[in-house]
């Protein structure tokens, strides 16, 4: 199919759409707070430090980490670095083109960034190897697969799939030589975020939209909650606005389901080394 | 039923105007049975009939029907010429409605006629959103522009150039021995026997301009042509 | 934790920011609405040291004509730093960050504009930063609204936007940028306050629920009083002119 043709949703079908969710129902039968089926493979790439494949639904995300030894930001001398990065290449959908990051690509990027920054996901200052000069650096990639929706939330559980799961190489220092050891350790972690996204259809809220209800909606937001039940990212999009109340209820609806997605993840802290 | 706006108050993007039975136009919408301003603009209330509108203060020219329009040619085509009428949608002005009747056509024969840059009286024959406005100059006082001095100013002020009744217009025609050729997409040719009563014409419009939203225009302006005509004089 | 390991205190024992402000209370500000004479709209923006201007060009033809959108305007953002508005220089290329800006942005004001009424043509809002201290994103929705209606674009309602923050555990409306460097959280809000409908939410570090709801409120609070200022910028060189010409007081 074209890209032109993909983006637009025939009229019978969103007929269709909206008819249905005024029942509070949806083409695929689910209820409007409920997810659709949830894969998470870890470990599949060995030549990286971490990584983990996702499949939500028809929606395929990838994420891959690399850790290497690099310098510290100048305002952060005694903190590790974190990186993220995120790319929707032509494989997943016939509107994405090939092509330096557009503004979607930034925008799911420096999400997932924050939530994982904010949370926080690393403890960025167990990551130095020399004080002011070598620091691990972590670069986490992630990459879509297959669009059919809500790539927030599949590319947050890739990425922090992935890091749950990624090998630390061990530093020394001896005789005043910085040394890594092939011995590996879990990376350092604090507090794990989970994202979720609700989707606003007229005046129905719905978490994990497909492609299709995405082309129908009026906006979304996306919450991220770490495991003190904090809120450490929020990301609203889209050309429609919400209501005071529906931003309330949407958070609930939020922080309800992120409580079930975090059962998903891996276990934090060695389980999987 | 109130009413919440007086008569030439200046009302902005989502501001209440009126609320149940009022005939109300311009640029608002409503939602139930208030009615609010979609733009920065000027509320006209006639209260005894229970009417209200806003006028923009700003705002470019959407093309409708049966408009006469001043045009400038930016582009010469095969068979048509592509014409600037001051809006988000240029115009086209097709070989058929210049000649009555069927000629050899060339970009150079075209341009023979009418040459980028040139400005004509026209007037929209066709225009729907879906494709550029269509333009003609067949009819009698349409057609090329040759003298007379051009002024432009808010398409939807055009109306105070006019004047209740062509007050305006008139005051301005008679005060300076000038003719007026109003576009609706605001812009103004001034046709008179003397470049400097032109001038003061284009002056005058540019004050109606700037003072659109206000009362007692029609005496200042006419105030303010008789001082510069006391100054031309001296 | 400030730079080079001080601490740095940003609420004092009075509840005093570092700039001597209580945490409810904006920075002073001031809009200005047309200071261009060549876009078809124009605002200015000060607020803090943030100082912003906003042109918008528009409705007007497509280019490139193929971006044309057959129902409806096209609307376009550009959120944009001065190479000199921070402390180091920024490189004039586009950052990623000034990328998801612009279509945040974009997102805040498109909800309030009525987009079917100029199919086919295109609505360019540019946003340049000259200096920067903190909310110029929330600072730029707010001048950019009242360049929109400046230009005569018609549109629900105006956006009025701000940010809150976390600072020493407490929320602070309007965060300069000492503030959101060093604080635990910020939170920039637009709205259509009239209407009540938000149109910008994002957040970054940590609100529990509880202070999300009441960050919330701040920010409404802060909103509704930039309204009133860009309701009353937008008027006044109307009402100057009119009261110039000897009209009765309004």
């Amino acid at each position: 199919m074209s890209a032109r043709a993909h983006e637009v949703i025939s009229a019978l079908k969103k007929d269709t759409l909206l008819s249905l969710l005024k029942r509070n129902e949806r083409l695929d039968g689910r209820r409007l707070d409920e997810y659709r089926d949830i894969d998470i493979k870890v470990n599949l790439v060995g030549k990286a430090e971490g990584s983990a494949l996702v499949h939500l639904g028809g929606t395929k995300v990838i994420a891959g980490v690399k850790i290497s030894v690099g310098k510290p930001f100048p305002d952060t001398p005694n903190k590790g670095v974190l990186i993220v990065n995120a790319e929707l290449i032509p494989v997943a959908s016939p509107t994405f083109e090939a092509g330096p990051p557009g503004e979607d690509d930034v925008e799911l990027a420096r999400v997932i960034d924050r939530g994982i920054r904010s949370a926080p996901m690393l403890d960025l200052e167990k990551l130095v190897l020399v004080p002011g000069e070598k620091v691990w650096t972590v670069f986490v990639d992630i990459y879509t697969l297959d669009h059919d929706g809500n790539l927030f939330d599949a590319a947050g559980l890739a990425a922090t799939a992935a890091l749950l799961t990624s090998k630390l190489r061990e530093a020394k220092v001896e005789d005043g030589e910085l040394k890594i050891t092939d011995n590996v350790v879990p990376l350092p972690l604090k507090s794990v975020p989970v994202f979720v996204t609700v989707a606003k259809i007229g005046n129905k809220l719905l978490l994990d939209p497909t492609y299709e209800e995405e082309l129908v909606m009026d906006a979304r937001i996306t919450f991220a909650f770490n495991e003190e039940g904090e809120i450490c990212c929020i990301q609203k999009g889209g050309a429609g606005s919400f209501s005071y109340d529906e931003i309330l209820q949407a958070m609930e609806m939020a922080r309800e389901a992120a409580h079930k997605l975090r059962a998903r993840l891996p276990p934090k802290n060695g389980a999987n080394v | 039923m109130p009413m919440y706006v007086t008569h030439r108050q200046i009302v902005v993007p989502g501001e209440l105007i009126a609320e149940g039975k009022y005939e109300v136009g311009g640029h608002v919408y409503s939602v139930g049975r208030k009615y609010y301003s979609k733009v920065l603009g000027v509320a006209e209330v006639i209260s005894e009939e229970g009417k209200v509108r806003v006028i923009p203060l700003k705002g470019k020219y959407i093309p409708s029907v049966g408009d006469i329009v001043i045009g400038k040619i930016i582009d010469v085509g095969l068979a048509n010429w592509v014409v600037d009428i001051n809006s988000p949608y240029p115009a086209v002005l097709q070989v058929s409605e210049v000649f009555s009747r069927p000629i050899v056509t060339s970009k150079a024969s075209l341009a023979k006629v009418l040459d980028i840059g040139d400005v004509i009286i026209a007037k929209v024959i066709a225009f729907d959103y879906a494709r550029d406005p269509l333009l003609t100059i067949k009819e009698s006082k349409l057609g090329k522009v040759t003298r007379g001095t051009l002024v432009e100013i808010t398409p939807s002020k055009v109306p105070r150039v006019i004047g209740k009744k062509g007050s305006m217009v008139k005051m301005i025609k008679e005060l300076l021995d000038v003719d007026l050729v109003i576009g609706k997409n605001g812009r103004i040719l001034i046709l008179g026997k003397d470049k400097d009563w032109e001038a003061i014409a284009a002056l005058a419009i540019k004050k109606i301009e700037l003072e659109a939203h206000t009362l007692g225009l029609t005496d200042r302006v006419k105030d303010y042509i008789k001082s510069l005509l006391e100054k031309e004089e001296r | 934790m400030g730079v080079k390991g001080e601490t740095v205190r940003l609420l004092d024992e009075e509840g005093r920011r570092v700039d001597g402000r209580r945490l409810d209370e904006l920075r002073p500000f001031k809009i200005e609405a047309g200071v261009l004479k060549n876009a078809d709209g124009s605002a200015y923006i000060e607020l803090g040291n943030n100082k912003i201007l906003v042109a918008v060009y528009g409705p007007r033809e497509v280019h490139p004509r193929h971006q044309a959108l057959s129902d409806r305007v096209l609307l376009r953002c550009r959120y944009s730093m001065l190479p000199f508005s921070v402390a180091e220089r920024k490189s004039p290329a586009p950052t990623r960050r000034e990328i998801e800006l612009s279509k945040v942005i974009r997102e805040a004001l498109e909800p309030a504009i009525f987009v079917e009424e100029f199919p086919r043509t295109a609505i360019d809002v540019f946003i340049e930063v000259i200096e920067a201290d903190g909310g110029t994103r929330t600072a730029s929705i707010t001048a950019a609204s009242v360049a929109l209606a400046d230009a005569g674009i018609p549109m629900r309602d105006l956006v009025a936007a701000i940010a809150v923050g976390k600072i020493d555990g407490k929320l602070a409306l309007d965060i300069n940028g000492v503030e959101d460097e060093l604080g635990e959280g910020d939170m920039p809000v637009a709205m259509m306050p009239r209407l009540g409908e938000i149109t910008l939410l994002q957040a970054d570090g940590r609100f529990t629920p509880d202070e999300f709801r009441q960050a919330l409120e701040l920010a409404r609070k802060g909103i509704l009083t930039l309204y009133e200022a860009q309701k009353r910028t937008l008027k006044e060189k109307y009402e100057r002119i009119a009261k110039e010409v000897g009209e009765v007081e309004r």
